[in-house]
C-alpha cells in the first residue's frame, strides 16, 4: 500500500527535484518527479516511439520497388533501424509505469498521436530521397537537442538513435543528388518531392513558440531543450544550402537569406498542419488501419511466445 | 581440488559513474543476499567515488554468448556497410550532415 506524501513532503521532494534538473543531473525512473512531468513524458516518448513505427509505412511501400538492389538493402536497414529505434522508445516509455499494451491501445483508440509528417504519402522514388533528407533530418535536429533531455532513459536512447540515424539522411541526399545528375525527368521528379515535403517538414517542429501551449514547462524541468522555432531554424539554416549545393530550389517564394547563415521561412500554412494533425492528412486513416490489422495478425505469435514462456516455469 | 563454494552466490557489478550514463559492468563478488551484494559491492568496487550509481545481479541470471559462437552470432551485422555514414557519396561542399 502506497500513501500520499503529505504536502510538506511534496514541497521538499519538489524543491529536490527541480535542484536536479537546475544542476543538470538526470532524472531516473525510481526518483521521485511531480505528476506533471511525468505525464509529460507518457505523452511525448509514447508519440515519439509511435513516430518512429509508423514512419516504417511510407518508406516499406517502396522496398519491392528500390531501382537497384543497393538501395533496396539500404532502404531494408534504415526501416529496420526505425523499428528498433521505436523498440529503444518503448522501453525508454515503460520505464515510466505504463506498459506497452497500453501505449498501443491509446494510439490505437486515437488517444496517442504521431509525427503528422507520416501521414503523406511517398508516391515515387524520389519521395524516398525527400524523406531520408529532409524528413530524417528534421528529426535529427530536434534529437539531437534531446539528448540532453533531463530524464535519463529518453536521453540514452536519444544518444543511441542519433549516432544509427547518421546514415538515414545521407542515404536520402544521395538519392536527391543522383537525380539532380540525371535525366530532365529525373531532375523534375527530385524538385517535385521537394515540393511537396519541404512544408509538412518544416511543420514537423510543431507550432510556433507563441502558439505551443505545452512549452514553457517542458523548457523549465529540461523535457524539451530549445523552443520549436529555435529547432526550426537551425533545420533551415543547416538545410537550404544543401538544396542550392545539388541545384534544388526551396519552394517558398519568400525565403530569405539574412546573413551568411541565417534564413527566414515564409508563412507556414498551419491550417494544413491542424487539419493533418486531426486526421485530415491524406494518410491518417490509412496508417493506423494498417497498424491495427498488424498488431492483430500478430496476437497468435504474442500468444504462442507467452504459453511457450509459461511451459518453462 | 574443491569445488563447492562457502562465499555465497556469486554477483555481476555495475557501476554508473555519472547521472545520466548507462551502467558499465566492471566485476563481481560474492555475497549471501541482495543487501549484502550491493554493500560488498560498494566496498569492493567504489572506493574512490568511483560512481553514483550501482546495481549488482545475480550471475546466474546472466544469459550470454558463448565466446566460440560469437563469430556467427554477429555474423549478420558485418557485411552491412551501408549502416555506416562514410558509405554514401555525397557532393564536395556538403555542409552540416
Amino acid at each position: 500500500m502506497t500513501t500520499k506524501p503529505i504536502p510538506a513532503q511534496t514541497v521538499q521532494l519538489l524543491s529536490e527535484f527541480e535542484e536536479k534538473i537546475n544542476a543538470e543531473i538526470k532524472i531516473e525512473p525510481s526518483d521521485w518527479m511531480p505528476d506533471a512531468y511525468r505525464q509529460h513524458l507518457i505523452r511525448q516518448i509514447s508519440q515519439h516511439a509511435h513516430s518512429e513505427v509508423i514512419g516504417m509505412q511510407p518508406e516499406a511501400n517502396w522496398i519491392s520497388r528500390a531501382p537497384s538492389l543497393r538501395s533496396k538493402k539500404i532502404l531494408l536497414a534504415k526501416i529496420q533501424d526505425e523499428g528498433g529505434h521505436g523498440l529503444y522508445l518503448y522501453g525508454a516509455a515503460e520505464t515510466l509505469g505504463v506498459s506497452r499494451e497500453q501505449y498501443i491501445e491509446w494510439l490505437h483508440q486515437g488517444k496517442a498521436k504521431y509525427a503528422s509528417v507520416f501521414n503523406y504519402p511517398a508516391l515515387n522514388w524520389a519521395d524516398i530521397g525527400a524523406i531520408g533528407w529532409l524528413v530524417d533530418g528534421a528529426a535529427i535536429v530536434n534529437q539531437v537537442s534531446l539528448q540532453r533531455t533531463s530524464y535519463g532513459p529518453y536521453a540514452r536512447a536519444m544518444v543511441r538513435i542519433c549516432k544509427e540515424e547518421s546514415f538515414h539522411q545521407r542515404q536520402g541526399y544521395e538519392i536527391m543528388w543522383r537525380m539532380m545528375q540525371g535525366t530532365t525527368d529525373q531532375q523534375r521528379m527530385a524538385q517535385d518531392a521537394i515540393n511537396r515535403w519541404w512544408w509538412p517538414a518544416l511543420m514537423m517542429f510543431g507550432p510556433h513558440d507563441k502558439d505551443s501551449p505545452r512549452t514553457s514547462n517542458a523548457l523549465l524541468w529540461k523535457i524539451k531543450r530549445e523552443t520549436n522555432d529555435a529547432l526550426r531554424e537551425k533545420f533551415l539554416n543547416k538545410t537550404v544550402p544543401q538544396a542550392e549545393l545539388i541545384g534544388l530550389q526551396v519552394p517558398d517564394p519568400d525565403l530569405k537569406k539574412i546573413s551568411d547563415e541565417n534564413y527566414t521561412h515564409g508563412e507556414i500554412n498551419w491550417e494544413e498542419f491542424n487539419q493533418v494533425i486531426n486526421g485530415n492528412g491524406p494518410c491518417n486513416q490509412e496508417r493506423l488501419e494498417h497498424h491495427i490489422r498488424a498488431h492483430r495478425e500478430g496476437e497468435w505469435v504474442r500468444e504462442a511466445a507467452f504459453n511457450s514462456d509459461l511451459k518453462k516455469q | 581440488m574443491k569445488t563447492a563454494d562457502n562465499q555465497g552466490e556469486l554477483w555481476e557489478v555495475f557501476i554508473q559513474s555519472k547521472p545520466g550514463q548507462a551502467f558499465k559492468h566492471v566485476g563481481s563478488i560474492h555475497a549471501f543476499d541482495k543487501d549484502n551484494a550491493i554493500e560488498n559491492a560498494r566496498d569492493i568496487y567504489t572506493r574512490r567515488n568511483e560512481g553514483t550509481g550501482l546495481w549488482v545481479v545475480p550471475s546466474a541470471e546472466i544469459i550470454a554468448v558463448a565466446l566460440n559462437e560469437s563469430d556467427y552470432f554477429f555474423e549478420p551485422a558485418t557485411d552491412k556497410i551501408y549502416r555506416h555514414p562514410t558509405f554514401y557519396n555525397l557532393p564536395k561542399g556538403l555542409t552540416h550532415m
